[in-house]
């Protein structure tokens, strides 16, 4: 184990009985379990993590709490990953970033030497003019900057989705959510208790609250033996991070590869608050990090952050870690105290007491890297007392750490998320959450509240509010007076770079600049600047932008909003919100028959049907034509929508509903029943069968079935009409048994069923059974052959095709597929609802005329029809034949041209192996519908074909075949 | 994602449901082109309190949703037996 690695009670979070091997840049690192990469590392000395994103300038631990952006490094499969919150696993190899060369010598750091020609605005300034000069430099640029690289050869991974429901929801576990959540669960409620961390606790298990090391960890002890004790009623998703709070409070919740979808009746927000950096030269050196990062080192991973530190602090907390650090064995260079007159609390007597030399009224001006300019080696300082006036006389103390502690923000996403308004409170020099809506509760240090009794207090009252059993809050509730961040923590020295935004490497300058070019509101610096823009959104740099741009503007900006906050409040992967990548498709009860003949299957609305049998599709679907049309072709058409219709008003509803007539059609027939909508447009047909007076069975097209079943019941919504409408689509298998052998094949298995021309003619319905399997048995004529329509229970469909086809064997009847249905039925003229009709074809122009009942008081889209007849017919679908010998065919969708004139187009073309030329059907100008009339199509090479209108249908005008 | 109250299945979320557009009755036959175009193409999308067709698709069933528009929060839902003769148009004759 490491030399630097300090003994428990340090390492909260290590199982040091494993050890994890790894390797960093090609080297091999040992860490232990528990061990996230950037700990395991600082544990081996190895400080350097990655270079920044425009200077690529060497940068390591800031927050060590995967909310800034310096720690982000490369894994073969996966760029940007925060070497921070990341655990190693054995194997892992981690590289750094945005590096040309070497991590430790990058070539293009060179880039920082020219920086005075990269301020903010560059690219605008530099790149406009002339034309054409920004498509040679970003290549060049694009290269230099960005983020990580992505593996494209990378194999997907496996993620998901989870749903959950809770009566209260927790966002972070430190005192007052803890608190939180057993006050609710206590008081009844169901509650969920959402960490970021592995261990509960928050900043109790590494800041230092008292004079007594082991003060935060024993409360947080007592709190988990508190939430123990309510463990029923609490669930508790540790390493877990929430990045979304939408409406009605559903959380986004993402743990490893599983995206938590929570719903919640009431949120609890205790998100804590985000140590601040402070603004002075070489302010990004590794080395130099939060105190909150160093204390997280020591205590959860038992690191020692340095040799000799020096500590630059606005606050009590600075002091707290210097204790800390003095008694991990780091030696206090310097307590630089910004404040001129700060308030006496025990922390600090403390430190005094054990003589750690505080240098009051002083800053950091600049910070000195080491020889290889890695990591940071001393600092200089500069008195500011009388800050208007910082003076000359400097301090070079040597230190390889810096402990910023200056002050916090409140981590705000998600209840800026949630509504409410985040503004800055200049007596705080810090953020204020305003407005939350009902049923989300902020507590804790997201409040300022900095007192682990006052979080405790608090978060208490709120776990009994959410339960609606609170009163007045307690008075040791309230927010704490004394502030704790420093106003302006800036101290950048004249030369050199001061960093406001790490992640975009954005100075003062760059925001003084943004201000001189007029981009002087929050927003606007926000834009042009692009701080707050990087993967840490602003979470350190949005306070020190807003003091910074109110310093410069000389306006006051309490009050005033920062930017918008929007979700993710973390960064997530496409991965986990795509979660499995469901695509449903619904399979007929025959599915397996047709996989088994070798059909080759194709999507039809939301299912599965067999386009033809066979490998080769041109000689299957000749195969298939010739069987139809000569002896008997079964096809599966249970996906035919069927809706039931039962009821007093039954045919009432369907003359409302569809365009023709049925309250005249008798029990045991069908007729035709084509649907518009109110503006007249075509949506769908099928046969409406009577099976008895209050009895209708209706078919739907595939695609649509779901529509029409949605549109009748809106309609019966308003009509209040008795009868009840159920769509029975899957609840029956289908199917179409066609052509001049059907009636001989069905005879002997249709058990006591007259089958002949007169006891069962051409558009009757009957009830039977077909090989013992009960059924309803339509006589149809989709494909222009002798057929019936066999409609059976699902369970019973497979049954009912093995029965049919054994029945077919002595005829050779084959199945046919969808491919082979619509060259059949083309052959017939017959339309197919949103192939040959599109969103605005009214019956008229389709040629459908006459199936509007004449005289009805109503049908859906009448009167639309109504008017659109009273202009002239603005195009019309005909039928049209080409010469046998025309090469190729043009396809749907070709263009109808006259001159230079777009007339209409192509819906539906086949070379029609029985009538042996091709024939279509196309959208033509009124004044071409004439039979013989001669149209020009220009095919899909440009080309320009000849066609004929000719008569529909195509093939047996006389319709003789499908009325034998 | 929102909750939407289903007057017969209670709060579920807003994904289960489908928009049917806002209550309008149906104008009578003998209405102008003018009265009839516009019942099939406008809406009244008026900021303020809308009253909507919603689907609760799981279901098949059709309700009636009072919507501020302004605030995008729903006042109440109930079934279409709510909404008076005139706004149902029961006989389209």
């Amino acid at each position: 184990m490491s030399a630097r690695r300090l003994a428990p009670p340090y390492g909260l979070l290590l199982d040091r009985s494993t050890q994890v091997d790894f390797t960093f840049e090609g080297q091999a690192v040992s860490g232990l379990a528990g061990d996230t990469i950037a700990s395991a590392l600082a544990a081996q000395d190895i400080w350097l993590l990655s270079r920044s994103f425009k200077y690529h300038r060497p940068r390591g631990v800031l927050s060590l709490s995967g909310d800034d952006a310096n720690t982000f490094v490369q894994l073969p499969d996966e760029p940007n990953v925060l070497a921070d919150t990341y655990k190693i696993q054995d194997g892992l190899a981690v590289s750094g970033q945005h590096y040309s060369g070497s991590l430790r010598s990058d070539a293009a750091q060179r880039i920082s030497a020219f920086s005075r020609f990269l301020p903010v605005g560059f690219y605008y300034h530099a790149f406009h003019k002339p034309r054409g000069i920004w498509d040679f430099w970003e290549k060049r640029i694009r290269a230099r900057a960005g983020l990580g690289a992505v593996n494209q050869n990378v194999r997907g991974k496996y993620y998901d989705k989870a749903y959950a429901c809770t009566d209260v929801a927790v966002i972070g576990a430190g005192a007052a959510g803890v608190s939180a959540a057993v006050a609710a669960a206590k008081a009844g409620r169901d509650v969920t208790l959402i960490e970021r961390q592995p261990i509960l606790g928050g900043s109790l298990n590494h800041a230092r609250l008292q004079v007594k090391s082991t003060y935060g960890v024993d409360l947080a002890r007592e709190l988990a033996e508190e939430l123990t004790a309510a463990e029923h009623r609490i669930a508790i998703l540790a390493d877990a991070l929430c990045t979304g709070l939408f409406a009605d409070n559903l959380l986004s919740v993402m743990r490893d590869n599983r995206l938590i979808k929570l719903r919640a009746e009431q949120v609890i927000l205790a998100t804590g608050a985000i140590e601040q950096p402070a603004v002075f030269e070489n302010n990004d050196l590794p080395g130099v990090m939060m105190a909150s990062a160093a204390q997280r080192l020591l205590w959860l991973y038992a690191v020692r952050p340095g040799r000799d530190a020096v500590i630059l602090t606005a606050n009590a907390d600075g002091y707290g870690a210097a204790l800390d650090l003095a008694e991990a064995g780091v030696t206090i260079r310097g307590i630089v105290e910004l404040r001129d007159e700060p308030t006496v609390e025990p922390l600090m007597q403390e430190a005094v007491s054990r003589r750690m030399p505080v240098l009051r009224g002083y800053a950091i001006r600049r910070a000195f890297a080491n020889e290889g300019g890695h990591h940071l080696a001393g600092i200089e300082l500069v008195s500011v007392a009388g800050q208007d006036r910082p003076q000359r006389d400097t301090l070079r103390i040597s230190c390889d750490l810096i402990c910023m502690s200056v002050g916090w923000a409140p981590a705000a996403s998600l209840a800026a998320q949630a509504g409410a308004e985040i503004a800055y409170n200049d007596a705080q020099a810090s953020f204020d959450i305003r407005g939350l809506p009902d049923r989300v509760q902020a507590v804790g240090a997201l409040t300022h509240r900095w007192t682990p009794e006052a979080a405790t207090a608090q978060g208490r009252h709120a776990g009994l509010r959410a339960a609606g059993q609170a009163g007045e809050p307690p008075p040791g509730a309230a927010a704490d007076a004394q502030p704790v961040n420093h106003p302006f923590p800036y101290f950048p020295g004249d030369s050199g770079k001061a960093f406001v935004d790490f992640d975009e490497d954005l100075t003062p300058e760059d925001i003084e600049n943004s201000v001189a070019e007029g981009f002087d509101h929050v927003e606007l610096v926000k834009r042009y600047s692009t701080v707050g823009m990087g993967p840490s959104q602003g979470r350190q740099s949005a306070a020190n932008t807003v003091r910074l741009l109110s310093r410069v503007t000389g306006r006051s900006l309490n009050g005033s909003r920062g930017w918008t906050n929007r979700p993710p409040a973390y960064p997530e992967k496409v991965g986990q919100l795509a979660g499995r990548g469901f695509e449903p498709v619904r399979q007929s009860p025959m599915h397996d028959r047709h996989l088994q003949a070798n059909a080759e299957m194709m999507a039809a609305g939301a299912w599965l049907r067999p386009a033809f049998y066979g490998p080769d599709r041109d000689t299957a679907i000749e195969r298939e034509v010739s069987v139809v049309r000569g002896n008997a072709g079964l096809i599966d058409v249970s996906t035919l929508g069927g809706i039931e219709l039962r009821g007093p008003d039954a045919a009432a509803f369907l003359e409302r509903v569809y365009t023709g007539r049925f309250e005249t059609l008798k029990p045991g027939r069908s007729r035709y029943a084509l649907m518009c909508d109110m503006t007249g447009t075509i949506q769908d047909d099928g046969m409406a069968c009577r099976f008895a007076a209050d009895h209708f069975y209706v078919t739907a097209t595939t695609g649509n079935s779901d529509e029409v079943h949605r549109a009748m019941l809106w309609w019966n919504a308003q009509w209040g009409m008795d009868v009840d409408i159920t769509n029975v689509t899957g609840a029956y298998a289908a199917v179409n048994i066609a052509g001049p052998q059907s009636r001989s094949i069905l005879a002997p298995v249709c058990d006591g069923l007259d089958l002949s021309a007169e006891g069962f003619p051409y558009m009757a319905v009957r009830n039977g059974a077909i090989a013992g399997i009960p059924s309803r048995i339509l006589r149809v004529g989709f494909v222009g052959e002798l057929g019936y329509e066999i409609h059976a229970p699902a369970a019973l469909g497979e049954a009912l095709w093995d029965a049919l086809l054994e029945a077919g064997r002595r005829y050779r009847m084959r199945p046919f597929g969808v491919e082979t249905q619509r060259m059949l039925r083309l052959e017939k003229g017959h339309i197919i609802i949103g192939q040959d009709t599109d969103g605005l074809t009214h019956p008229h122009e389709a040629g459908m005329g006459w199936a509007l009942g004449r005289g009805k008081p109503f049908f859906l889209g009448q009167k639309a029809i109504e008017i659109r007849m009273r202009r002239p017919l603005a195009r019309k679908l005909v039928g049209f034949a080409m010469r046998p010998q025309t090469a190729t065919l043009p396809e749907e969708c070709n263009l109808v041209i006259r001159g230079d004139e777009i007339v209409g187009r192509v819906t539906s073309i086949f070379r029609s192996q029985t009538l042996g030329k091709p024939i279509g059907l196309a959208y033509v100008a009124p004044d071409q519908a004439a039979l013989g009339t001669s149209l020009t199509i220009k095919d899909s090479s440009g080309g320009f074909v000849e066609a004929t209108v000719t008569a529909t249908p195509f093939f047996d005008p006389q319709n003789r075949r499908q009325s034998l | 994602m929102k909750i939407l109250h289903c007057p017969l299945n209670g709060p579920r979320n807003i994904q289960e449901f489908a928009y049917g557009g806002e209550v309008a009755p149906l104008p009578a036959a003998d209405a102008s082109d003018g009265v009839w175009a516009g019942y099939v193409f406008l809406d009244e999308n008026a900021a303020g309190v809308v009253r909507e067709w919603w689907l609760h698709v799981a279901s098949g069933y059709w309700f009636i949703a009072e919507r501020d528009t302004t605030t995008d929060t729903v006042l109440r839902t109930y079934p279409p037996s709510g909404l008076s003769d005139a706004d149902k148009r029961r006989d389209p004759r």
